[in-house]
């Protein structure tokens, strides 16, 4: 495997010396009129494993032939010399359009009717490898589910689904490494689940116990641990993004075989911080893969309402990131994707995007009713006929790996276990009153040692104001 | 001016003979050996950091104009050629993205010390500031830790507006999870940068442009590489009995100045350098509070809910009985800052409106 990769970096830095910067660059008249690829396209073609089958022609990333200007004039041959390069020029004058005529394709592997797609390139994965991943995005469904109801019983204060995005979140961890270090949006907790997050570990945090890893300090889905290299959930939407271009700068000086990994939705491209995130990372050259989940809605603000422009895939290039279109739904091209963005960002210290297209089944948390902004129809359309889990399901059961038996028992062993985890959550003491001013700092300034021994007097002088059970 | 920027003179005039006042004014027992040698905060703040980015790989600067600049007051200045430019960072114009990125490197365990061109445009990077640095140890319990540093000149500079002259100190100073000094002299601004690049939390560390080019005395001590000063504790710059005067940064050169004025008058004021805006050093100010019975508290920035009001509400809460006079609060003027120069310093507290306060503190008229 070094073998390619070392190969791979002569094509590309020969490559990068024939061609310059990006596509959009206008050629010289006396080369070809054809539009230039970039780089990229024979670098990941080196990353897949040769001995498979798959073919080489169709990885790349179709060029926009609307967005070359070509002409014929001779003045074109010369080139101006302005700070960041040379450029050519051209008398005619032509706007580049806002959108191209086609919009960027998406690559999948499975088809709806979970087969393969014949002569598709994809990373083949292993019988073990793939009963694991649909074994975990049904536990995601049925641990979904069962929180979801806990909430609406008031067991819990809050929860937030990842309904229709199984795919996203088990097959994208799958492709990682386990020190990849990984800094989520909220709707990412496959993540977790595939790198060993135990259901009972999941009710902790929802239910604010002794034995969550946040000491009850944070709403329900925030989880966090280090453990796992995956950073604890924080609300404000994108700060993520330039967070993880600082993790993966700290990881490349350092010189740590890994990268970071992040994940926004398509409402959070619109925050500040995505562009700062993105610019960043790319001049930076830090290793990090910034995977968007495109799942239409943001809330109730509809993409159409979000950007003018054919999605997140095509900022990319925008700021010099390498990009991919990608079916969301489609586990084994999730999975052959992520995994070949890992590889690029870490072996070539750059940043890759992917845009992950899918549709977000549930509301946006329990604190919405989607039915107020969209029509049922069209979430039943997604939930039953687009369903990425039972879409992987059907390929597995083809190949022989997995029976409707299987099915039914590891259902009712989860449900049974997640019944159990909450049961248990529940009745679990909460923290003591000591986490309260625990953490602030490192080591406790001295107003917050006086206010702890203030505190633990008054509740031991008048017990009858604090609840029964409440302990310091 | 106190020395870079070659403006118009202010109260005070030059450095020497402000020195001389602040030699004769340093006659604490804790203040360290007189007058061998001199310091300016600049060269203080750059030995410092050099000698922690030196000691500690971990240690990088990140900031606009940092390197190639030699940073925008030249407090980075010959840093790039000695770290390169791995470790001494030249960020695109985006605050709220380097502010991201900086505390992005301190989660995976690096140690930034992330510089604002002034703490005004740190508003645009608040957001990490306060919800990804300040409370990310409390709400991961303590998974996640953020040894960060935002360091910057903070307060009004001479002439530069409105949006360049906020003092952010009580901003920041309110939020549980972030620590904040404000460094006067060249000794407490080596030895608070560097405790504060060494402490795992995340520290906002507020400079004075005016103050950069202000020479002090320093002790061999103090130039020792291992020097370093606690967090959390105020200096008594003077002392006295009649008065407590407490500020910090620039106003505790104004304050030094009122207590001279003050003493030709028969008023023994004691002056408190805070250091510390968050943790506050009540135990210091009420222990001075209880012995002279007077508080006149001083600061640069807008009056309401600022730094000022905070101390005269510990010293009311703890110290009431000991008090023979209203706490009195000297601030800036409740109005953006203006440019024009008569405008400008009306807006901000003068020596005499220091000697004024303590007089009526006293119950003198004059």
């Amino acid at each position: 495997m070094a073998m390619w990769f070392a190969r791979s970096r002569n094509l590309v830095s020969s490559l990068r010396q024939n061609l310059g910067l990006s596509a959009i660059l206008i050629k010289r008249n006396h080369s070809s009129p054809r539009p230039v690829f970039t780089n990229y396209e024979l670098s990941s073609k080196v990353f897949l494993d040769p001995s498979t089958s798959f073919r080489h022609e169709s990885t790349a990333v179709e060029s926009q032939p609307d967005l070359v200007q070509q002409s014929d004039h001779e003045d074109d041959a010369q080139e101006l010399d302005f700070p960041g390069g040379k450029v050519g020029y051209t008398s005619e004058m032509k706007f580049i359009p806002e959108s191209s005529s086609r919009r960027i394709p998406c690559y999948r592997v499975l088809n709806e009717h979970g087969k393969i797609i014949s002569d598709s390139d994809f990373i083949p994965v292993s019988e073990k490898l793939a009963v694991r991943m649909y074994e975990q995005m049904a536990t995601l469904q049925v641990m979904d589910h069962i929180f979801y109801e806990a909430q609406r019983q008031g067991r819990i204060s809050f929860y937030l689904t990842s309904v229709g995005e199984e795919a996203i979140n088990i097959a994208s961890a799958a492709a990682l490494s386990p020190e990849d270090v990984v800094l989520p949006q909220y709707r990412e907790p496959g993540v977790l689940l595939w790198r060993g997050f135990t259901l009972e570990e999941f009710a902790n945090q929802c239910f604010g116990n002794k034995a969550d890893y946040g000491k009850g300090r944070q709403m329900p889905i925030h989880y966090g641990s280090n453990q796992h290299n995956y950073f604890t959930v924080s609300s404000p939407i994108a700060t993520q993004l330039p967070q993880a271009a600082g993790v993966g700068y700290a990881l490349k000086m350092e010189k740590k075989n890994a990268c970071a990994v992040t994940f926004i939705g398509d409402g959070g491209t619109s925050e500040g911080d995505f562009h700062a995130g993105l610019n960043f990372a790319a001049v930076m050259e830090a290793p990090v893969v910034f995977i968007c989940r495109n799942n239409g809605w943001a809330i109730s603000t509809h993409i159409s309402e979000q950007f003018r422009s054919d999605g997140i895939v095509v900022k990319g290039q925008a700021y010099g990131i390498r990009s991919i279109r990608v079916d969301g739904n489609d586990a084994l091209a999730v999975y052959s994707a992520v995994r070949s963005a890992r590889e690029m960002a870490v072996t070539e210290q750059r940043p890759v995007l992917i845009e992950a297209m899918t549709y977000r089944v549930g509301h946006h948390s329990t604190s919405d009713d989607s039915t107020k902004y969209r029509e049922a129809d069209e979430i039943q359309y997604w939930k039953m006929s687009r369903n990425p889990v039972n879409r992987f399901k059907k390929w597995v059961q083809d190949n022989g790996w997995w029976s409707e038996e299987d099915e039914s028992k590891l259902r009712s062993s989860t449900r049974k276990q997640l019944l159990q985890a909450i049961q248990a959550a529940e009745k679990w003491e909460k923290q003591p009153l000591t986490e309260l001013f625990n953490d602030v700092y490192d080591v406790k300034t001295k107003n917050l040692e006086e206010q702890e021994v203030g505190l633990k007097a008054l509740v031991e002088k008048q017990p009858q104001d604090y609840p029964t059970g409440f302990h310091i | 001016m106190w020395g870079i920027l070659g403006r118009r003179a202010v109260d005070g005039g030059f450095s020497a003979s402000s020195l001389r006042r602040m030699r004769s004014g340093l006659v604490s027992a804790r203040s360290y050996a007189a007058g061998s040698k001199e310091m300016t905060v600049r060269d203080a703040l750059n030995s410092a950091i050099d000698e922690e980015m030196s000691a500690d790989p971990k240690v990088f600067v990140m900031g606009e104009e940092v390197g190639q600049y030699q940073g925008a007051y030249k407090i980075t200045k010959g840093l790039l050629e000695k770290y390169g430019p791995e470790r001494v960072y030249d960020t695109p114009i985006t605050e709220a993205g380097f502010t991201g990125i900086g505390v992005g490197a301190a989660y995976a365990g690096l140690k930034p010390v992330v510089e604002f061109m002034t703490f005004n445009f740190s508003m645009q990077a608040i957001d990490h500031i306060i919800n990804s640095a300040a409370k990310s140890n409390y709400m991961s319990a303590g998974q996640i830790n953020v040894p960060i540093v935002f360091r910057g000149p903070n307060g009004a500079a001479a002439g530069v507006g409105a949006q360049h002259s906020q003092c952010y100190a009580a901003w920041y100073a309110s939020v549980p999870g972030l620590k904040v000094l404000a460094p006067y002299s060249a000794e407490d601004a080596r030895g608070l940068l560097k405790a504060a690049i060494r402490d795992p939390d995340p520290v906002v560390f507020l400079e004075n442009e005016l103050l950069y080019g202000e020479s002090f005395p320093i002790s061999e001590e103090a130039l020792d590489s291992s020097f370093c000063l606690p967090i959390g504790k105020a200096k008594i710059e003077r002392e006295g009995k009649d008065v407590t005067i407490t500020t910090f940064s620039k106003m505790v050169g104004f304050a030094l100045k009122a207590a001279e004025k003050l003493a030709e008058e028969g008023i023994s004021a004691e002056v408190i350098n805070l250091r510390s805006i968050r943790p506050l050093d009540r135990a210091t100010i009420n222990a001075s509070v209880r012995k002279t019975s007077r508080l006149v508290t001083v600061e640069e920035g807008f009056p309401q809910h600022g730094v000022c009001a905070e101390i005269c509400a510990s010293v009311v809460e703890e110290s009431f009985s000991y008090l023979d006079a209203p706490v009195e609060r000297i601030a800036g003027a409740d109005v953006p800052m203006p440019y024009a120069a008569n405008l400008e310093r009306l807006a901000l507290p003068q020596v005499e409106d220091i000697v004024r306060a303590a007089k009526r503190a006293c119950f003198r008229s004059k």
